[in-house]
């Protein structure tokens, strides 16, 4: 086994490491904190590319395990696993993490909680990449809750405004209630199959002697056992990776500072369902029949129906940052209709293109915001094109990347989950849900990108009261160590998409652990070009409205009603206030819990009080009685016995006399007494 | 038993009564320092090179030069002669120690045998099998001294 | 007399005028000089015993005694500090005068 197997574990522990270290750190060792965590990310970058060069040759899974705990005769084993799947992972965590770790000393500059912040980055790497690289269900599930920790520490990092610390309780128990259906599904596929090993030289649980029992073994409804196991483990999924009905907690997530919006809401922590569901997938398409497993059913229609939901309320968002959430929802639901219908390779494409030019748009509009000094509301925003080039264009690949527009990262991975859902021979449905979410991407990015970069500022129609939301003119072009990440995002925006056109698979085949060929007639198959067209045009189709509504006569003032909502005032107000998503779980969810604990304190107060009152009442009584014999009886005789004590301690205290000298001579002679005993006595 | 002993036993005891009987402190200290040569001697003459070096280096270098300042900081140099009560208290006390450990000893068995410790046996043994109660006891020196000044260092005045 | 009943008669003589001293002596400085006799007499013991005793190669009294002289060291270090903190507390180093421990 090769050094880099052996050692796979040094990847995710140099970064908590560090984390631990920093949190050690005063906090004015701001440089100490930002070195040291970049140092470290840099290190885990460079292992993971030699893990990745590693797997390039040897495709197959190689794991490591060791013994843990040992309960009764079983022990339970932990272990790392290095396949292509993890490393690319790696590389992506790795990689987009890094640029963020830069971006953030930049960001994050002013702020006196920088080396606080620094810990928790460092720390959610850590975790992050230790989900990536665990063999165990429960080591992952570990480090799943480290990274919800730490995802609730950085929404809440400004924990002094109300409204972060409330996103940030409401992010960490949205995602526990998927995480439940996680653990439940965990103990259910450690007591069917006996391990949570992943791999385990033909005894893990996603191994074929393991999936076999479980996928014939019926449970109640028609699923099989591995199906509802697999969909227990997808409620975890989903809650970290906003799945309708979920995604309530995504778009509140981002009250955080930016870079951890694009670090973990945007790039991998939403991404580590994805990841999940692509991990434990022959356990989810494991069924006994030909047609797809019901667990992959499932996936498959809340994937599509979040890709279309939550693009339907990008539309109506005037926050910046809340538009690119939903837009991450959004993907989300695409990447698990991709894992659904077309396998581990169509979904993972979409979420590494997806975790480059999402955290590309995430770090733009971070650098949008901190020119703006601090101003979200893209209406008030306006004309920073000419104020900041570098952040306008990169952007604008990273938004064109997202749209699918031809070429671009984003069209090669969206387009192949388009062409696996149009496969799909349940259902047509989902393909015409994810179209129309294509459609509606291009058309919210559009609409975008025109209030923030083009037209003149509006700060100009700003209430004379609220000077301080004004874009002021002096925003600024942001500093290098912002910029330089932006550009190598772009980059990759742009080109990564290369890695798996359909003619060169390179990416599908490497996850499937086979070398790629170069075939330009794999375009023609299966009526794939005219799909593509279709795409193509549609993104066309959905740029151009945007354009012909905000772009042709950009918005002059920040109070005039957006152009869609003079047309469509209702539609609009629905989708601006979410699809009430909130206010119906509020009535909901929030309600009956609410009411089920008003009735639990009334039983509390009145039954359970009641009957301990009436215990009080009872004792206090005996102890009246006590009391009575106590006092006549009892007390009379004690008192003489104290007396005779105090007496006698006043004689030993005598010896008492507070003199060393005193308690050595009794020492000596104690010591000649006890010798002379001793001779005597051996003397017989 | 050879001369040297007698002599060297001599000095010892002479050294130790006057310690204890002396009026002047200095004086007592210094007759402390010939009693602990003296010891020294007797370990030189036992065959325990390396322990005579030892007591040298730590009773007579250290210990008295410790108590040499002991006494100058507490400015106590002459006292008053020690109550005749208290000095016949002293004796009886230790005549009967004395007596009932010499008769332990002299009614004793014995078996005489000629070792010899050089300095590299006992390294050696040191390194090896007390390595873990030389450590210990390089802790506990280390504790001392920070004891010892943390206890001698000023009162802090404890209301202000 | 054999050798071994010599040395241990004498640091009998030394252990007894150790704590002679150490009982009479008013001054707290001389009873640690007194206790210090005591204790060099029970070394004085080790080395008798390891020199005339059964099992010499084994070095155990001179090891004994070695620990043993670095103990004292830290001994007598923390009693003249406890002895200096007595005297800045109470003004004396006069045994028979502190006895705030009187019960």
């Amino acid at each position: 086994m090769v050094w880099i197997v052996r050692n796979l574990w040094l990847i995710p522990v140099l970064p908590a490491f560090a984390a631990a270290l920093i949190s050690l750190a005063s906090q004015s060792r701001r440089k100490f904190a930002a070195y040291l965590a970049i140092g470290s990310m840099s290190c885990s970058l460079l292992l993971s590319l030699l893990a990745f060069a590693h797997t390039l040759h040897h495709p197959s899974v190689e794991f490591v395990n060791f013994p843990w705990l040992q309960f009764g005769a079983t022990w339970l084993a932990f272990g790392w696993l290095l396949n292509p799947l993890t490393a690319v992972m790696l590389v992506m965590v790795s990689f987009v993490g890094l640029l963020i770790f830069v971006y953030s000393v930049g960001y994050m500059a002013h702020d006196e909680n920088f080396t606080r912040f620094f810990c928790f980055l460092s720390l959610f790497a850590g975790a992050m990449l230790g989900i990536v690289i665990s063999n165990n269900l429960l080591l992952l599930f570990m480090n799943w809750e480290i990274v919800g920790l730490t995802s609730y520490l950085l929404i809440g990092f400004w924990y002094q405004r109300p409204a972060a610390a409330a996103a940030a309780k409401k992010a960490f128990i949205v995602t526990r209630i998927g995480d439940l259906g996680l653990f439940l599904g965990m103990m259910w596929l450690y007591s069917a199959s006996g391990t949570l090993l992943f791999y385990d030289n033909g005894a893990g649980c996603l191994e074929h002697s393991a999936i076999a029992a479980m996928a014939s073994h019926g449970v109640a409804l028609g699923l099989t056992a591995s199906s509802a196991i697999a969909l227990l483990i997808f409620c975890g999924a989903a809650g970290k990776s906003g799945q309708v009905p979920l995604h309530v907690w995504l778009p509140d997530a981002m009250e955080g500072p930016t870079p951890v919006s694009a670090l973990i809401h945007a790039a991998t922590m939403v991404a580590a369902g994805v990841f999940l569901v692509a991990r434990v997938y022959p356990l989810v398409a494991a069924s006994t029949g030909t047609g797809p497993s019901a667990a992959l059913e499932v996936i498959a229609w809340v994937g599509a129906i979040t890709a279309l939901f939550a693009a339907c309320i990008a539309v109506a968002q005037n926050d910046i940052k809340r538009i690119l959430a939903y837009s991450t929802v959004s993907q989300l639901g695409y990447m698990m209709l991709g894992l659904a219908v077309g396998g581990v390779a169509v979904g993972m494409f979409h979420l590494i293109t997806h975790a480059f030019f999402k955290a590309l748009l995430f770090l733009g509009a971070g650098s949008v915001i901190h020119g703006c000094e601090g101003e979200q509301n893209i209406r008030r925003m306006g004309g920073l094109r000419k104020l900041m080039p570098v952040t306008f264009i990169t952007y604008a690949i990273g938004m064109l990347a997202l749209c699918g527009f031809p070429l671009f990262s984003g069209f090669w991975s969206k387009d192949e989950i388009l062409f696996s859902a149009h496969q799909w021979n349940l259902s047509a449905i989902p393909y015409y849900l994810g179209t129309a979410g294509a459609l509606l991407t291009a058309f919210y990015m559009t609409r975008q990108i025109c209030y923030v970069f083009f037209g003149t500022p509006r700060e100009k129609a700003q209430p004379v009261g609220l000077p301080e939301h004004a874009v002021s003119l002096e925003s600024r072009e942001s500093p290098a160590v912002m910029t330089w990440p932006l550009m190598i995002l772009a980059f990759f925006a742009a080109l990564l998409g290369f890695i798996g056109t359909p003619a060169w698979p390179w990416f599908q085949e490497f996850l499937n652990g086979r070398p790629a060929a170069f075939d330009f007639r794999l375009f023609q198959a299966n009526g794939l070009l005219p799909l593509m067209a279709v795409s193509s045009i549609i993104v066309f189709v959905g740029l151009a409205l945007g354009w012909w509504l905000y772009g042709r006569q950009p918005v002059s003032a920040a109070e005039q009603p957006d152009p869609l909502e003079r047309w469509q005032p209702g539609i609009f107000h629905a989708l601006m206030h979410r699809l009430y998503v909130d206010q119906i779980y509020d009535v909901s969810v929030v309600r009956i819990a609410r009411w089920l604990s008003i009735v639990s304190e009334w039983i509390d107060r009145h039954i359970l009080g009641g009957s301990i009152r009436l215990v009080a009442w009872f004792v206090s009584g005996i102890s009246h009685v006590d009391f009575l014999i106590d006092s006549s009886f009892i007390n009379t005789g004690f008192d003489e016995g104290c007396g005779e004590i105090v007496r006698g301690g006043r004689l030993l205290s005598r010896l008492q006399n507070g003199r060393v000298q005193n308690y050595l001579s009794v020492l000596g002679i104690a010591l000649v007494v006890f010798v002379f005993y001793l001779l005597l006595g051996s003397r017989g | 038993m050879n001369s040297p002993f007698f002599i060297l036993a001599a000095l010892t005891i002479f050294g130790a009564s006057a310690a204890m009987t002396l009026r002047n402190m200095v004086h007592c200290t210094l007759a402390l320092s010939i009693c602990f040569i003296g010891i020294a001697g007797l370990y030189l003459n036992l065959g325990a090179q390396f322990l005579g070096l030892a007591q040298v280096l730590v009773y007579v270098g250290a210990v008295v030069i410790l108590i040499v300042f002991a006494i100058l900081l507490t400015r106590s140099g002459e006292l008053p002669s020690p109550r005749p009560s208290r000095a016949v208290y002293g004796i009886i006390v230790a005549a009967p120690t004395f007596g009932i450990l010499a008769w332990a000893m002299l009614t004793g068995a014995t078996v005489p045998v000629q070792p010899q410790a050089h300095i590299d046996q006992i390294g050696r043994v040191m390194m090896h099998h007390y390595l873990l109660p030389l450590e210990i006891v390089g802790l506990l020196l280390t504790a001392a001294l920070i004891g010892a000044v943390v206890i001698a260092m000023e009162e802090k005045q404890s209301t202000k | 007399m054999n050798p071994l009943t010599a040395c241990l008669l004498l640091s009998a003589l030394l252990f007894s005028i150790g704590l002679g001293g150490a009982l009479s002596r008013r001054s707290a400085i001389l009873v640690l000089i007194g206790i210090e006799l005591m204790l060099n007499a029970a070394n004085l013991n080790f080395i008798a015993f390891w020199r005339f005793g059964p099992h010499p190669e084994n070095l155990t009294g001179i090891l004994f005694v070695i620990f043993s002289i670095a103990i004292a060291a830290a001994e007598a270090a923390v009693g003249l500090a406890l002895i200096l903190a007595v005297y800045r507390h109470f003004k004396t180093s006069d045994l028979s005068r502190l006895n705030s421990m009187k019960g």
